[in-house]
């Protein structure tokens, strides 16, 4: 037992986060979210190639799980230490079971790989899969959907929790540094989203399925005290975007929630991010007539000041709870003869979308899933303005997609060398029934009953940016299924990582969509990334309750 | 909304009840979201009832019977205050002082304990089962139901007798509409919905595949799985085979018994279907 104790200073000796790590292109590290702020999730890394990509092989693989009664948990056996903390009994756990599901992105920070799950997070060696420390928050409850990851602030980590508190740990060990409320919890907010770290500023979101105001914040590192709070629809009288909605109380009430990370453009410190569907989600109440600002929009905001630059509505009033959350990916690139700094955005309501980042001047607006039926016409502007015959009706209406999406939070990926936008899709249909037939409409997701119809098919897609049109499409085999793969990662030898429908990791040529290796380490719950440490390039995905890693030996 | 696969929600326990005064019945089949939030403990009765009557004969007006708001009254149930409110301490205050548009009323502490309970006895969050009655969907045409039949599922079902493909008693066999129009619409389907549901009335054929190896042997069986790799299926005998996919040897041909059906869901109005469903709704 002694050479354990031995370790411990090793551990020490604290791995921490340069921070101007944040603002390099992503290449050895992934010390934030999507890897680097651009939210393109390509990698520098070329060890992997085209050429050996069929040598990958599994370096490591390790379980974890939920709670507290881990395997080993720190007691007589060697385990690693369990932290303990949380306001609660850690009984209520939203009715999503106790079953461990990764859907985190994972930091790698010298070394050392931090990921979460809901009221969960570990720190694990990044060379051979073990578990340095387990922390375990003992919720109050909330929805415990999901936990998309955990923000890095020199040696200080940052989790949200579904009971709305911000947690910072120290990273070394695990230990519980302060935890803060960032939500009502008797609103019925749940947190889930990673928190982004950009300068001093620790950005947080969170989720509600009721009507609540959605909004982002800045949070100070060291102390969790709000620095500025950005609500995503008006809040009092004189707001702008108030005559978008019917009332005050509406537009308050109104949604709008951010749930995934953003992304961040240094030059112009625009925190740029996707907000959620408004609410109530499928009934139309006078008090949300309109086209609810800033609901399904792009938002930029300065990331010093919380004060929005400028904002892009895809989706005036939605009705379908498809919410425009998933992670915009920011790129410099020529667009019509021009340089042009861009937005690109594939949406739940199956619309691919191009915006300049500069100003939100619209540039681009495609349909990538051929099945959508729900649009009567797109403006000027590029909006897709709804077919209202479309909406939740008491005798059913069929709408593609289903309310899942055309895609969803899983994300996306870019790659400049293929000028290719990657992004899981599906062709769904379902029938969307209205049971609440009160003029004053239904709270939240209630008032509708939608039954899925079938899948035609899922995919995924490689959208060439300039046109809108899809250059390849690869189909899972199969008679349909829909949500396939949880993300894609894009690699500088014209790779391309997901996850398939089949529990398989797979490797396609980024240029026209050809396996080039696979493996199945059972279902794929995150998004593949890559990280480079003492001469090797692994690749690492999470399926469920394991990590695993592979590298060519 | 976040969201979570529904084929996943479809497999979890769900025990969350419906809790406060349903103002219509309760339809048994309903499957409530499940909910992460804590509920409140239930209210005694005694006090639950006069809260009612004192809302009733105070707050109606304004805030609807239901409390979800009325005549310029907000919706009190998922206001900020009412859900940081235990038992009338943040509700009292506003009742016996009024605020901006709303009268004080001068009420004693039990009364606001009592109206604090009767509030709070309503379900806030998930799907709230007393506001889901089934309305009737049947709202369609039955006759232009029958042309549309007989012009574009005729090709493979009729209404009568007992050949493979017909619907012969339907309506009988599949009494709720709303399940007969997921059924015929696609077979099978409408399991991952939260609605009402009856069990799958209609037996649907597997999926079924055909492989054949570059020798020239065919396998054919019921489709286990397929992907880029593998592809497995059981034989009559139920013995499970699984072949390695390279490109296209061997050659795979998945036959998916619902496939005329999926081809048939760009093409409808939702009147076309709300038409059938009122012709099919006869086939007794």
């Amino acid at each position: 037992m002694k050479h354990l104790f031995l370790l411990f200073p090793i551990l020490l000796s604290a791995q921490a986060l340069d921070p101007a790590l944040l603002t390099k292109p992503l290449a050895n590290d992934w010390p934030t979210y999507s890897g680097d702020y651009s939210g393109q999730r390509y990698s520098r890394l070329t060890q992997i190639n085209q050429t050996n990509v069929k040598n990958l092989t599994l370096a490591w693989t390790t379980r974890v799980s939920n709670g507290p009664s881990a395997a080993g948990g720190g007691r007589f056996g060697g385990g690693p230490p369990l932290i303990v903390g949380g306001e609660g009994t850690g009984e209520l756990t939203g009715g999503f079971g106790g079953g461990t599901n990764i859907r985190a992105s994972i930091l790698q920070v010298e070394g050392i790989l931090y990921f979460s799950t809901p009221d969960n997070a570990w720190a694990v060696d990044a060379r051979d899969g073990r578990v340095l420390w387990h922390y375990y928050w003992k919720t109050k409850g909330g929805t415990h959907i999901g936990n998309r990851g955990l923000g890095m602030w020199g040696k200080w980590l940052y989790m949200e929790t579904p009971d709305d508190y911000l947690v910072c740990l120290d990273a070394a060990t695990g230990k519980e540094r302060w935890h803060k409320p960032i939500a009502d919890f008797n609103r019925q907010y749940f947190s889930t989203m990673a928190p982004i770290v950009i300068g001093n500023h620790v950005i947080v979101g969170t989720g509600n399925d009721l009507d609540a105001p959605g909004y982002v914040q800045a949070r100070d590192p060291e102390t969790g005290d709000v620095q500025w709070t950005f609500y995503t629809t008006p809040q009092k009288k004189g707001d702008p975007g108030l005559e978008t909605w019917g009332t005050l109380e509406g537009a308050k009430l109104g949604a709008g929630n951010v749930w995934i990370p953003g992304s961040y453009d240094p030059e112009t410190k625009l925190y740029i991010f996707g907000t959620g569907n408004p609410s109530p989600s499928y009934t139309n109440p006078k008090s949300r007539d309109g086209d609810n600002l800033y609901t399904c929009s792009l938002v930029a905001i300065h990331v010093d000041t919380g004060k929005m630059a400028w904002y892009y509505q895809m989706n005036p009033h939605d009705t379908h709870d498809w919410d425009s959350s998933e992670t915009p990916i920011l790129v410099d690139g020529e667009f019509k003869g021009k340089m042009r700094k861009m937005v690109l955005h594939a949406d739940r309501n199956g619309y691919f979308y191009v915006v300049d980042r500069l100003t939100g001047e619209h540039l681009l607006t495609s349909k990538f899933s051929d099945t959508v039926n729900w649009v009567k016409s797109i403006n000027a502007k590029g909006q897709t303005i709804r077919d209202p015959a479309k909406d939740s009706i008491i005798a059913g209406s069929l709408v593609s997609p289903n309310n899942y999406g055309a895609t969803n939070w899983p994300p996306a990926a870019y790659s400049p060398d293929t000028g290719l936008f990657y992004v899981p899709q599906s062709d769904t249909y379902a029938m969307y029934y209205l049971t609440e037939t009160d003029p004053r409409g239904a709270m939240g997701l209630g008032g509708k009953d939608e039954q899925m119809v079938a899948s035609l098919g899922s995919y995924l897609t490689a959208i060439d940016y300039k046109t809108g049109k899809i250059a390849w499409r690869h189909r899972y085999p199969g008679t349909g299924g829909f949500g396939g793969g949880n993300g894609i990662l894009t690699t500088a030898s014209k790779l391309v990582f997901a996850g398939d429908m089949s529990g398989n990791i797979v490797a396609y040529d980024g240029a026209n969509g050809k396996i080039l290796w696979h493996s199945r380490p059972g279902a794929i719950s995150n998004a593949p990334q890559t990280y480079m440490l003492d001469g090797h390039q692994y690749l690492l995905v999470a399926a469920g309750d394991a990590l695993f890693a592979y590298y060519l030996q | 909304m976040q969201k979570i696969r529904l084929y996943f929600v479809a497999c979890l326990a769900i025990a969350a009840a419906a809790q406060g005064p349903p103002s219509r019945p309760t339809v048994p089949a309903v499957k409530p979201r499940p909910t992460g939030f804590p509920e409140r403990p239930p209210a005694d009765p005694a006090m639950v009832e006069r809260g009612k009557a004192a809302y009733g004969v105070n707050c109606t007006f304004c805030h609807g019977a239901d409390a979800r708001g009325g005549s310029g009254g907000p919706n009190l149930i998922r206001a900020e205050l009412v859900m940081n409110d235990k038992d009338g301490e943040l509700i009292g205050p506003v009742i016996r002082e009024g605020r901006e548009g709303m009268p004080k009323f001068d009420m004693s502490p039990s009364q606001i304990s009592d109206i604090a309970a009767f509030i709070h006895s309503f379900r806030v969050g998930g799907y709230d089962i007393s506001r889901m009655p089934p309305p009737s969907i049947v709202v369609g045409d039955a006759q232009a139901g029958q042309a549309y039949f007989a012009k574009t599922c005729a090709k493979c079902h009729s209404v009568t007798g007992t050949a493979k493909g017909s619907l012969a008693g339907i309506a009988s066999k599949v009494t709720d509409p709303k399940t007969l129009q997921q059924t015929w619409l696609m077979p099978g389907s409408g399991r991952f919905g939260f609605g009402p549901q009856q069990a799958a009335p209609i037996r649907v054929s597997p999926t079924t595949v055909t492989v054949t190896t570059a020798d020239g042997k065919k396998f054919a069986g019921r489709l286990i799985r397929v992907d880029d790799f593998f592809v497995a299926l059981a034989d009559a005998d139920g013995n499970q085979r699984t072949f390695t996919r390279n490109g296209d040897i061997p050659k795979v041909e998945i036959n998916d018994p619902l496939k005329p059906h999926k081809d048939l869901l760009g093409g409808y109005r939702d009147k076309d279907i709300h038409d059938v469903t009122a012709y099919l709704v006869t086939i007794k």
